[in-house]
């Protein structure tokens, strides 16, 4: 809320920024990201080029990585290795190929189990604005649910196909993840969006009270647009856990087809003869994660004229 | 007795205790009842009794891994918290760092951190638990950077100004104003990281490493059929993440009094 | 036909282990059409729980309140009156016509009515080039004159004001109060006003209501319509017959034990 400050007739704000300084923070802001960028690259080389081949150890604890060649792959190797066959025999698929399709798999678990986790988590924060005792009896479990834990269940959801079915449809393993991974988008939503609902202030609150409107009304004309500041962050942070969700849940219930299974599955037949292999899928997890806080960007983007209270 | 409209009218205190008891009590109940009256087959989920059997009968095995796991979570929690702070402070220091690092902590901090656990387990080797505890100490680094970082950057004009007109020496704007201006906010950061640090260190035990731990005793003994003492390991977990986050909320407190 | 009128009334907040707090008490007052009352009194005394009674934003222990002839909820659901707060509670993410007309949008007014409406009420308080402003683009005084068109938007015959311009500067706030003057003399609608600010109550209103706190009662009302030929303009902060009105509020004040106590501002 911007606050009455009695100060001048005039117009206060001042936008910041001409476009030419803007311009050149930008700038700035990418020749240092860049250079960044360039220095840990460059210090990952020096410490393959220099550091010890079995690492260091301490006592019986290794506390420095091991530099050589089978673990620890030039950062070029990381990228080459796009365009090697997945597997030796003609016709193979390469590497680069099997990671696209891998990561746009993901993705779309990630994203269903986004979209079920923040429906949940903005339900319950709907129930919770709305009933004072609702959120005094969830709240403390919605708090315990995010600081135990429970991803921990993540294997024990595989065996639910085999038992779980209505019709001719059953339950599968890809529902297993999306579980997974809306159960870890769920909660910042929930926290987020009860944040955000609650955030209208008592005068404005009161203003729909005179207006007559219900409780329905004050919601969509008061609380929903007063919570988007809130909702966009726990929005991001539910699609980066969407993300951790649905690659450890492709891991935990051995789903094939994400980059979750390429990470363990390179691993295995890869293993110690090429070092560089474990990264594709890795860089393919981190584009997952980048992707899913680009689009929270955009959704940003376009509500940018509910969120003019952020920078006031 | 009249409510007052725009206000949600505060519950009582009884009632926020009573309230969320009583629903975890029915929430259990009712499992128990939907699993006996439906005869649910323990792969989807056990009784809660069958799983209070396991944990009492395998308490030892259960309190073992939970105290490895434990351990592993911990010594990233503290190497996170300082490798956090320690670079919140040079960021803040050094305009130039912290616009260096910008890309690289935002990629850290929208990546899935616990798929670099077989790259670690190789660059570590995997008869050890350094990469668990690289994982959960990266994993806690980030929420207390960040939140650490924004805390430095808060310190309000007027005391500055006031720091200023004392003619204080940057050591002393530092330690009057600025470290406790940003400690709620790398509290909060350390409470994001405590609970991280757990599911971190237990994740990372999916993906491989030394047989032992909460993730792997959950992971295996899900897969050879033993549904229930997974679950106890569940419950296990489950008091871990609230013994961390339990500590560290003590300890927010003990720092907001002390002062 | 009476505005406003209270009689008996009493609001008592229990505030936990038996303990209560009697914030009105045996409260009768009644404001005519078109007249301006204002309400007075150290902070606590019980002027913002008074108004809200009148607003239906709460409803006495005993007592009745009555707005035009109705009870107060039937005045509120009939849009018989405007409201502003301290705050200018604007929606951040409206534009400031956009908040001006927010009541005839949520009353289901004609578009084209209601952007006429607006536009007018710009006018009224001098903000026409700022229609499209954003609130953060305002300045405090800018952005209450706002919540002050809004209170009017609907032509309502009551207007409610908390300490309106109780977060202004001294300047600002004397050239708020005379365009207040002006606008209500337009409208032709009664005020309830609070404040705690004597020469404010005095200059603006027909009648000052003085109270005292806990319990919160009414001490005396002073008759503050200045004499024949003296206009309620810039001038009148000069004339005798406000210094007069003034003084008599202020003993009035005094002679209240209406000092302020150890509670300091009160819960809103
Ligand atoms: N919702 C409430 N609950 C309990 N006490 C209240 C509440 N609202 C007001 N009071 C009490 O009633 C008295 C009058 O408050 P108020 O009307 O806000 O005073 P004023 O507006 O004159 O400053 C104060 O003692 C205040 O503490
Ligand atoms: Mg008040």
């Amino acid at each position: 809320m911007p606050q009455a400050d009695g100060g001048s007739e005039s117009v206060t704000t001042v936008r910041r920024g001409e476009r030419g300084t803007s311009n050149r923070a930008h700038y700035r802001a990418a020749l240092l990201g860049v250079a960044g960028i360039a220095l840990a690259a460059s210090a990952w080389e020096l410490y393959k080029a220099f550091g010890p081949q079995a690492g260091v150890t301490v006592g019986q604890t290794i506390v420095l990585p091991r530099a050589n060649d089978g673990v620890m792959p030039h950062i070029w190797q990381m990228f080459t290795e796009f365009g090697k066959p997945v597997t030796a025999g003609t016709g193979s698929q390469t590497i680069g190929g099997a990671v696209l399709a891998a990561t746009w798999f993901t993705l779309r678990l990630a994203g269903t189990g986004w979209i079920v986790g923040v429906i949940i988590g903005f339900a319950l924060a709907m129930l919770m604005t709305r009933s004072r005792v609702a959120e005094a009896a969830a709240l403390p479990w919605v708090v315990v649910s995010q600081t135990v834990p429970l991803i921990a269940i993540a294997p024990l959801l595989a065996g639910w196909g085999q038992y779980l079915h209505v019709g001719s449809w059953q339950w599968g393993l890809p529902q297993s993840v999306m579980v997974i991974s809306a159960y870890l988008a769920f909660y910042p939503m929930s926290i987020g969006a009860l944040k955000g609902l609650t955030s209208p202030d008592v005068y404005q609150l009161e203003l729909m009270h005179v207006y007559g409107i219900g409780w329905w009304r004050t919601f969509l004309r008061l609380r929903l647009p007063a919570a988007v500041p809130y909702l966009l962050p726990a929005l991001r942070l539910a699609a980066t856990m969407a993300v951790v969700g649905a690659v450890v849940g492709e891991t935990s219930v051995d789903l094939q087809g994400g980059v979750g299974y390429l990470i363990i599955s390179f691993q295995q037949t890869a293993g110690l003869s090429d070092a560089a292999r474990a990264w594709p899928p890795i860089i393919g997890a981190m584009v997952d994660g980048l992707i899913a806080a680009g689009v929270v960007a955009l959704i940003g983007v376009l509500l940018r004229r509910y969120r003019r209270g952020e920078n006031a | 007795m009249t409510s007052l409209p725009g206000q949600r009218a505060p519950v009582s205190k009884v009632t926020a205790v009573v309230a969320p008891i009583v629903l975890g009590a029915a929430l259990i109940a009712l499992w128990q009842l939907l699993v006996r009256a439906f005869h649910i087959h323990d792969t989807i989920v056990p009784a809660p009794s069958d799983i209070w059997h396991q944990l009492t009968e395998e308490h030892t095995l259960i309190f073992d891994t939970t105290r490895k796991t434990g351990w592993n979570a911990l010594q990233g929690l503290v190497i996170g918290t300082v490798v956090g702070i320690v670079g919140a402070l040079l960021a803040h220091g050094v305009r130039v760092l912290r616009e260096m690092a910008a890309p690289i902590v935002v990629a850290v901090s929208v990546m899935p951190i616990v798929a670099l656990g077989p790259v670690l387990y190789g660059l570590f080797g995997g008869m050890t638990d350094t990469a668990r505890i690289v994982v959960a100490g990266i994993a806690v680094a980030i929420p207390v950077y960040l939140n650490t970082l924004r805390g430095l950057q808060q310190v309000r004009a007027v005391h500055r100004d006031l720091m200023l007109a004392y003619s204080s020496t940057p050591w002393q704007r530092t330690w009057a104003v600025t470290l406790p201006t940003a400690t709620p906010y790398l509290f909060t950061g350390l409470r994001i990281g405590s609970s991280l640090a757990v599911i971190s260190a237990l994740i990372t035990e999916y993906f491989g490493g030394p047989s032992d731990g909460l993730g792997f005793t959950i992971n295996n003994e899900a897969k050879s059929g033993a549904f229930a003492l997974a679950w106890a390991a569940v419950v296990g977990s489950i008091v871990l993440g609230l013994i961390f986050y339990i500590v560290t909320y003590a300890v927010e407190r003990w720092f907001a009094r002390h002062r | 036909m009476t505005a406003v009128a209270l009689s008996g009334v009493e609001r008592i907040f229990r505030t936990g282990k038996g303990r209560q707090v009697v914030a009105l008490e045996a409260i009768d007052l009644t404001v005519g059409e078109g007249e301006f009352v204002s309400l007075i009194g150290p902070s606590g005394c019980g002027k913002s729980t008074l108004l809200r009674q009148i607003a239906d934003l709460d409803s006495p222990t005993s007592g009745t309140v009555s707005v035009f002839g109705k009870t107060a909820r039937q005045a509120r659901l009939d849009h018989d009156y405007g409201i502003a707060f301290q705050q200018a509670g604007l929606l951040p993410w409206r534009t400031v016509a956009a908040n001006i007309s927010l009541p005839l949008q949520l009353h289901g007014v004609e578009k084209a009515t209601a952007a006429a409406r607006v536009e007018q009420l710009l006018e009224m308080v001098g903000l026409s080039d700022f229609a499209k402003s954003f609130p953060d683009q305002l300045s405090g005084g800018m952005q209450q004159r706002v919540a002050i068109a809004r209170a009017l938007a609907e032509q309502p015959k009551l207007l409610l004001m908390d300490e309106p311009f109780g977060a202004l500067d001294e300047i600002t706030r004397e050239r708020m109060q005379s365009e207040l003057v002006r606008i209500c003399q337009e409208s032709g609608a009664a005020v309830v006003f609070v404040t705690h600010s004597i020469p404010e109550a005095v200059f603006l209103s027909d009648r000052v209501v003085v109270m005292s706190p806990r319990p919160g009662r009414i001490v005396g009302i002073v008759s503050t319509t200045p004499v024949a030929g003296v206009e309620r303009g810039e001038a009148y902060r000069d004339d005798e017959s406000f210094f007069h009105g003034v003084q008599e509020v202020r003993h009035l004040l005094h002679s209240g034990h209406a000092t302020d106590g150890p509670r300091g501002e009160g819960a809103r």
